[in-house]
């Protein structure tokens, strides 16, 4: 399986990838924006994603609400997201539409300031309070989205903070945060603008030029905060939370390597073999013979900087008590530190894997997110036909290595969710170290 | 800060010619035991997508044993004849095949996708699951209690309640749509393996069963797959009958699931309407874009964008072959709960009042027309669609159609449909919330009576039970 992929960058430094596939007359543009929670400034938590809800309002030439119906008019979908690390913005349009999706995409990376308005942004801040209570605070187990990155990495690191943010950070935002941080990341030269699906080479560079070309480049962003973390935390965190939970609930996160180190994918594949559909080891040993949990899996953060995370995610069986989860969860995890994987299980966290990544390059919009982001992490767009090489290379015994290094009692943050015994208007926090 | 129109930067693009697309071509057999095949070759990418469509939706469980058909099907993946669960499971895994089973109230799915290259292994594991399940007590007695497990998570999660409650109280009591798809505790625990066994003998017949298989494989492979694995199955499910499906409560009424303390309320408002086969879906499709189906719908630029109630409104048909649920769905600040019910009130009322206008015509139409290609771009998405016109039984040039059908509906037809059949006399609404900090302000609403429910009593079992 190979991603055709071209790339370039104009003199302003703005990274363009190109990918051709003529079978849909179908085009994908997407944007990444190298910037996340992680550039947040501590009492500003929750800014970048609310400053992407800008990135909607309007710009110089586009009219407030008109970026959606645009691009819907179009017969395009669309929708951006906010990361730790970065912040991307996508389109798939019928293919006669590439040039109005890019015409979009550059007035607002050059002339969003003129559109921002108080009012959009007390609206937008409303708006993502309202996301704030749907998805964390009115949804059961909701606030482990804060509590595990929170654990898992020191208090003045750049992951460590709410990626949604608080109330109160949410409503200090001012418009002049707003036009900062705009000034500072998104520049040209921070941002890689990737284009997949049907379209002509010499027509998209053309466009991207003419479209983009003018934009002045950046003048730098800060660093970030060190990212530099230990590979184990020396010990194991534990964090209980009761609250109006019906059933116990455990998370368990392990510091692995970061996205694109050979130690990555052999943590991909551990994870996989852990928590990867019904077949894991989770599944098979807590769900089905003990009947202890009544889901269990596994999954990584798949972060490129400072450390990834292993997360083990398993909810108890009714009847069952929160130290009986905990118990076997962990002594899953001991035997694996200690015993290893064996080949039949890696070749399936490999054969499944595998075809799940080919599965979903059929979507032009998701060649072009993999495009990005690889050409934003690596500066190399075509790492993205080296991945199932990646995980090939990799062997049972790198697996055991790995899980041997990371998975045993010093490296483990643990969070707890309990029932409450009375419906609990406030959770309550007891932590142990 | 002004706004200031910049001379510097290039005019808006006007878009070019449209490229021409077709929905991906397919043909169709029937194999002697009354299989239906359906085969549409796309060789772009090495993958094939398998998915059996079964006449053994929820809507064929027997009255008091709800949740049969998702229960039968999902423990087709727990062994059969020749293999045990996790042989099942390894033999599937370890060629990196995902097979996915699940019911909706029509039809039982079961869904795989596998690497070209490994179609003949794959089909002939579909083959056995769906022939010769073994139903092993022990994996069924986990499934039960797995769903059981569910529905204990289900009292403390308001999206959930809203979901459930609504169903339950929109559709009279003797209707199958009032019960939970996937059964009830009362109902669960009668879903014993007999049951099971009748169930999967009844119903998972050839003649009941549609295969579409999708993806880098040619037509003549595909047929002669099919007959080798499934030319011998033999049997003959019962004709299908549609349950009854009228509303509970003929006239307007309000319906609050107490859930203390709440941040915010889960709302759904809506009433029983059309069946999914009509003549008048397209322009339903239409003017559901134009109420709450788009982001720039009426209902997410008032609720969201305008008011920032929300993070974001929207409605739709839970489209079935019988009468479908028409329903808004939102959820909102609980302070502004009786607030966000007024407009939503008002929203429904407007587009019954008068013609939408052509410029919300015209954004609906072209969205509809123009995404259709992206919708298919995948084998799973195109065998899904596949799926829909056999469960639905569309005519066969249904996607050949499409664009032109949704191209015709005018303004006119908009208002005449929305008058129709979307009736403000029988609205229910049900809100899951902090019932005493909202009540006061809702009731002086004047929707209608309402009815405050307790989903957190755990003593209640018959909460969630349907009546």
């Amino acid at each position: 399986m190979n991603i055709p992929v071209k790339s370039f960058q104009l003199p302003n430094g703005l990274h363009v990838v190109l990918s051709e596939d003529h079978t849909a007359p179908i085009v994908a543009v997407n944007l990444w924006y190298h910037v996340g929670s992680a550039n947040e400034r501590p009492e500003r938590t929750g800014f970048a994603h609310l400053f992407e809800h800008m990135l909607f309002q309007g710009s110089a030439n586009v009219g407030a609400n008109e970026h959606f119906e645009l691009v819907q008019r179009a017969g395009g979908t669309l929708n951006g997201s906010t990361w730790l690390d970065r912040t991307n913005y996508y389109e798939t349009v019928p293919s006669h539409q590439l040039a109005l999706a890019l015409w979009l995409e550059a007035d607002r990376m050059a002339r969003l300031l003129p559109a921002m308005t108080q009012q959009k942004l007390d609206t937008q801040r409303d708006v993502v309070k309202n996301e704030r209570r749907w998805s964390v605070d009115n949804q059961p187990y909701g606030t482990w989205w804060e509590r595990l990155p929170a654990l898992v990495f020191p208090d003045t690191h750049p992951f460590h903070h709410s990626l949604i943010g608080s109330m109160e950070h949410l409503d200090d935002a001012s418009l002049d945060d707003v036009a900062d941080f705009f000034r500072t990341y998104y520049t040209p030269d921070n941002a890689v603008l990737t284009i997949a699906g049907d379209f002509s080479h010499d027509e998209a560079v053309r466009l991207v030029t003419e479209l983009f070309g003018a934009i002045p480049r950046g003048s730098g962003r800060p660093p970030l905060a060190s990212m530099d973390v230990p590979p184990t935390f020396g010990g194991t965190e534990r964090v209980v939370v009761t609250d109006a939970v019906a059933l116990p609930r455990l998370f368990v996160g392990c510091r692995t390597p970061v996205f694109g180190t050979d130690g990555y994918y052999a943590a991909s594949l551990l994870s996989a073999v852990l928590g990867l559909r019904t077949g894991a080891r989770l599944e098979q040993s807590l769900v089905r013979r003990q009947r202890i949990a009544s889901q269990a899996s596994a999954f990584t953060y798949d972060l490129a900087k400072g450390s990834d995370v292993l997360v083990i995610d398993a909810t108890a069986h009714p009847g069952i008590t929160p130290e009986q989860l905990e118990a076997a969860v962990l002594a899953e995890l001991d035997a694996v530190h200690r015993d290893g994987v064996t080949d039949a299980e890696v070749a399936r966290a490999r054969a499944l894997i595998e075809t799940s990544f080919v599965m979903s390059l059929q979507s032009a919009a998701e060649r072009a997110d993999q495009l990005s982001r690889f050409a934003t992490y690596f500066g190399d767009a075509t790492l993205v036909n080296t991945q199932v090489a990646r995980y090939r290379a990799v062997t049972t015994a790198d697996v055991c290595a790995l899980a041997r290094e990371r998975l045993g009692p010093d490296n483990r943050a643990i969070l707890l969710y309990v029932p409450a015994e009375v419906p609990a208007e406030d959770a309550s926090v007891e932590v142990a170290a | 800060m002004s706004s200031v129109t910049s001379e510097s930067a290039p005019p808006r693009p006007s878009g070019g010619t449209p490229r021409p697309y077709r929905f991906p071509s397919f043909e169709t057999r029937i194999l002697a035991n009354g299989l239906r095949l359906i085969v549409a070759p796309a060789h772009a990418y090495p993958v094939v997508t398998t998915l059996a469509v079964i006449e053994a939706g929820a809507t064929r469980d027997p009255r008091n044993r709800e949740g049969l058909a998702q229960l039968t099907t999902r423990a087709l993946l727990e062994g059969t004849r020749d293999m045990d669960a996790l042989a099942l499971t390894m033999r599937l895994e370890s060629l990196g095949t995902t097979l996915d089973t699940g019911a909706d109230w029509d039809s039982a799915i079961v869904q795989l996708t596998a690497l070209s290259s490994r179609i003949d292994d794959a089909l002939s594991v579909l083959a056995e699951v769906l022939q010769r399940p073994a139903f092993p007590e022990h994996e069924l007695e986990r499934l039960r209690a797995e769903r059981l497990a569910d529905l204990a998570q289900l009292r403390s999660e308001p999206r959930g309640l809203a979901d459930v409650y609504f169903s339950r109280l929109l559709y009279d009591g003797a209707s199958r749509f009032a019960r939970m798809a996937g059964g009830d505790e009362a109902s669960v625990v009668r879903l014993t393996r007999e049951a099971a066994q009748q169930f999967h003998a009844a119903y998972f017949q050839p003649n009941a069963t549609a295969l579409m298989i999708v993806g880098d494989i040619t037509i003549e492979r595909a047929v002669e797959l099919a007959n080798l694995h499934f030319g011998a199955w033999d049997g003959a499910a019962p004709p299908v009958t549609e349950p009854p499906a009228s509303q509970r409560h003929l006239d307007r009424r309000v319906h609050l699931i107490n859930k203390a303390g709440a941040s915010q309320s889960e709302i759904r408002v809506g009433h029983v309407a059309l069946p999914r086969l009509h003549d008048d879906y397209f322009p339903m499709v239409v003017m559901n874009a134009i109420l709450g189906g788009l982001f720039s719908s009426r209902l997410n630029l008032n609720l969201r964008e305008r008011h920032a109630y929300t993070y974001g409104a929207h409605s739709a048909f839970d489209w079935r072959r019988a009468a479908s649920p028409f329903e808004i769905s939102t959820a909102v600040e609980t302070a502004v709960t009786a607030d966000a019910l007024r407009e939503i009130m008002a929203e429904f009322a407007q587009i019954r009042e008068q013609a939408v206008s052509e410029t919300e015509l015209s954004l609906a139409v072209s969205y509809l027309m123009g995404v259709f290609p992206i919708r298919f771009e995948t084998t799973a998405e195109v065998a899904g669609g596949l799926a829909n016109v056999e469960i639905f039984r569309l005519p066969s040039n249904y996607f050949d159609t499409y664009r032109e059908r949704i191209a015709a509906v005018t303004t006119a037809d908009v208002l005449r449909v929305a008058q129709t059949h979307l009736d403000p006399s029988r609205l229910q609404a049900v809100i899951c919330g902090d019932a005493e900090a909202i009540r006061e302000s809702v009731d002086a609403l004047g929707i209608g009576p309402i009815t405050i429910h307790e989903p957190a009593a755990t003593e209640d079992a018959a909460a969630l039970v349907g009546s």
